[in-house]
């Protein structure tokens, strides 16, 4: 991290007085940097944006953008870029004068507005459509427009809160991509807010994940997805099997697990974990290999339940280690499919799976 | 291939055709069950609001009375080459059309005459009396009973009256009649009373629009921003008066505004005017303009209201992300999405204003009355129904073309009312 741009210390936020929605959020975000907010519904990650973007006010802690503290500066002198989920392009206005609305606002020349306007349009691709209103484009169209818009006034740090909700998954994945090549090329910090995972790990240099009004884990999407602080995340973040278990014995990074039905697990040591306390042991399905290929500490006799064909791959359900939902996921054709009904062997490598402690 | 792309084509072309024959019929079918919903009430309102205002509106113009009375005397002028004294074949007729009439209608035709010529009424009525027993020759017994009638012009004011429509109403309506030539001019000043009249229905309605509008903005906004309980207090208290009658509004502003009332009382105790002279706060333009404004605020407040509930916050707070302080949030985003209401309400309260009767008669001085007054006054109490059915005419025109100008600068599509 090179440089702290946006810093929480100790924020929390509650708006009936009763409950915290946002309960003691540290954050630094460091300057050019892509972060993404990812968590389930109502767990906060709107607050935080709006807390960020002048909205809302915190009702603890401190917010600092840029070293200046700005919890109590007014929205509309804060200079961030925000893109609304429903784009909120002024319905009385064009195009054009949308773009221009932020330049007059700060009273620019109006060569300068027309040009800063035009080259808006041209980033996003929509030069010809300058003259139209925002009932008269598809939603593809608008959400480049409320792109263009909160980036046309050059600010530092533009907020988008699930700006690609309302669009269909093609021009999702189209418009990821864009706004990932304009975050490129500009320079400017993102705080991106999404349901999406997919999303959150395609685009973001960061990601962080939040449950409950707490931040759970944040980290680079990889990190997230290999090492995952806690179960929530690790089966927030992709699929994941969860073994619960009992620590045996803790050496260096690696552990031995014993699981519910007696058999021993050999596994990474996730942090705080302490010899003799319950875990929870997770697995990614496409991690366990079957029969011949496995080999080394973790192979165990598995029994198939279900067996579901994807095309590409096959997923099977089986019950081992006193965990009866087990997924496993295997490329088509590699092996011998197995039957439902039968037993098989399986196994896993030990750096891919990883005890966690419960929290 | 091309085969193919063509067949292709042409069965495109004919399934298009087919296709919008069968959405032609189906939206058909969807307008018929719509018109036969609204049947019963288009029945009524035609029977009971269209026909009779439609047949009032041909009074107007009507002016069938005197030919229908005088036949044969219409016939006899139609020969008359219009600057000579008539030879005795026009009394007579006039005479034998005399004879014929009952009193009613004789009196009918006299007011009608009076109209174009003043005095000729009781010439006619004393003529008419006399003539019932004379014998010919007529020319010399009508001179006999008034010299005038060997006056061309006297016969001229027939002749004019004789045609079964006629554009005097409408011209006096708006202060202009027509010279014996035929000219249009206007009338002498001391009648020109009406064109007055309309410019001061206008003057005052769109008075009390702006002050609705000045007054009930806020409100709307006030109302639309407050949540709960204080948002319903507000907006019974903005149709309380709807609960209450026309009449008796009115009347509390009596009691409130006169001199010795409850707004010159409080003030004299405040010691901000002098006890001698009391503010005149009714029976003059301010009573009229404080009482109508009160009457119409809530067809001001509630259209822009509901216009206001409709606008979602995220607009004010995409307008101040993007760096406009609240003053400027206002003024480009709110005000501008809010205007559908504003005008709705405008249109509303000023088209309702102009038909206001009782409230200035109530509160109002005699240069306040606005133009329904007259009408009441000629339809009431002098019987003169082509002159009120004329100023209506006037007053439905002038709505009419209002309408068609504020259809042009904002669009009637773009108004909203709920
Ligand atoms: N204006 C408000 N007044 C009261 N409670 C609120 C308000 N806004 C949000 N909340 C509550 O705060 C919690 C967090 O809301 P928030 O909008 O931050 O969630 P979120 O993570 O953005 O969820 P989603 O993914 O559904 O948008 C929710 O329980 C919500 O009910
Ligand atoms: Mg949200």
């Amino acid at each position: 991290m090179t440089e702290r741009f946006i810093a929480f210390e100790g924020v929390r936020k509650s708006y009936d007085g009763k409950s915290y929605v946002v309960r003691g959020l540290d954050l630094d975000v460091a300057k050019g940097e892509f972060l993404t907010l990812l968590g389930p519904s109502g767990s906060g990650k709107t607050t935080t944006l709006m807390m960020l973007a002048g909205f809302e006010i915190p009702t603890h802690g401190s917010i600092t953008l840029a070293g200046q503290r700005i919890e109590r500066v007014p929205p509309h002198r804060r200079n961030i870029g925000v893109v609304f989920q429903n784009y909120a392009l002024f319905p009385h206005m064009t195009v054009g004068e949308n773009l221009a609305f932020p330049l007059k606002m700060r009273r620019l020349p109006k060569a300068e507005v027309t040009e800063r306007v035009r080259h808006a349009l041209d980033m996003v691709r929509m030069a010809s459509f300058e003259s139209r209103r925002p009932a008269q484009m598809s939603g593809g169209q608008q959400q480049r427009i409320a792109l263009a818009r909160a980036l046309v006034f050059e600010p530092q740090l533009v907020l988008m809160d699930e700006p690609l909700g309302a669009l269909d998954k093609q021009l999702r994945e189209h418009m990821q991509l864009e706004i990932k090549h304009l975050h490129d090329r500009l320079g400017i910090n993102v705080v991106y807010v999404t349901h999406d995972q997919s999303e959150a790990l395609t685009m973001s240099d960061r990601v962080g994940v939040f449950n409950d009004g707490t931040l759970q884990q944040i980290a680079t999407p990889h990190d997230l997805y290999e090492a995952p602080d806690n179960p929530f995340v690790a089966t927030f973040i992709g699929e994941n099997n969860a073994i619960a278990g009992e620590v045996m014995e803790l050496s260096g990074g690696t552990c031995r697990i014993r699981a519910s039905d007696g058999s021993l697990i050999a596994a990474r040591a996730g942090v705080g974990l302490k010899i003799g306390a319950k875990t929870t042991l997770v697995l990614r399905p496409e991690r366990i290999t079957l029969a011949a290929a496995a080999s080394g500490p973790n192979r165990f006799r598995a029994h198939v339940h279900e067996l579901i064909y994807h095309g590409d791959h096959l997923r099977l359900r089986v019950s081992v280690c006193g965990c009866d939902d087990v997924r496993i996921k295997v490329p088509a054709g590699s092996v011998e499919t197995p039957k439902p009904g039968t037993d098989i062997d399986i196994g896993w490598a030990e750096g891919d799976c990883r005890a966690l402690a419960l929290s | 291939m091309a085969m193919v792309l063509s067949d292709e084509t042409v069965k495109t072309a004919i399934d298009t055709a087919a296709l919008t024959r069968r959405l032609r019929l189906l939206r058909r079918r969807s307008q018929v069950k719509a018109l036969l919903l609204v049947a019963p009430l288009m029945i009524f309102l035609v029977s009971v609001f269209v026909l009779p205002i439609g047949v009032l509106l041909t009074r107007s113009i009507d002016n069938s009375d005197v030919s229908r009375a005088l036949p044969t005397t219409a016939a006899a002028l139609a020969t008359w080459n219009g600057r000579d004294v008539p030879g005795e074949p026009l009394f007579a007729a006039l005479a034998a059309d005399l004879k014929a009439s009952s009193r009613e209608d004789v009196a009918e035709v006299a007011k009608r005459l009076n109209n174009y010529e003043s005095g000729i009424r009781s010439s006619l009525l004393k003529t008419a009396r006399n003539i019932r027993n004379a014998q010919a020759p007529f020319q010399a017994a009508f001179i006999d009973v008034d010299a005038r009638w060997a006056n061309p012009e006297r016969w001229s004011v027939f002749k004019q009256a004789m045609p079964k429509m006629t554009d005097f109403y409408l011209l006096a309506a708006l202060d202009l009649q027509r010279s014996e030539m035929g000219q249009i001019t206007g009338v002498t000043p001391k009648n020109a009373v009406h064109l007055d009249v309309l410019l001061r229905t206008f003057a005052v309605s769109l008075s009390v629009t702006i002050l609705c509008v000045l007054t009930g903005y806020p409100l709307a906004a006030l109302m639309a921003r407050s949540k709960g309980w204080v948002a319903n207090a507000l907006l019974i208290l903005v149709l309380l008066p709807f609960w209450t009658s026309l009449l008796v509004r009115t009347s509390a502003w009596v009691v409130l505004l006169q001199s010795r009332g409850v707004v010159n009382s409080g003030l004299i105790w405040l010691g901000l005017i002098d006890a001698a002279q009391p503010l005149d706060l009714i029976y003059n333009r301010i009573g009229v303009l404080i009482a109508m404004t009160h009457i119409l605020l809530p067809f001001m407040v509630l259209p822009i209201y509901s216009v206001m509930k409709s606008i979602p916050p995220v607009y004010l707070r995409a307008a101040s992300s993007l760096g406009a302080p609240p003053f400027s949030t206002f003024w480009r985003v709110y005000l501008p999405m809010s205007m559908p209401g504003v005008s709705a309400g405008g249109l509303l309260v000023f088209i309702l204003a102009l038909g206001y009767y009782i409230t200035p008669a109530l509160v109002g001085g005699p240069r306040d009355q606005m133009v329904s007054y007259f009408i009441a006054y000629y339809a009431n109490q002098v019987t003169n129904w082509g002159m009120a059915a004329a100023l209506s005419a006037i007053l439905l025109v002038a709505v009419l073309i209002l309408y068609a100008i504020y259809n042009r600068l904002i669009g009637i599509d773009r108004l909203r009312i709920g």
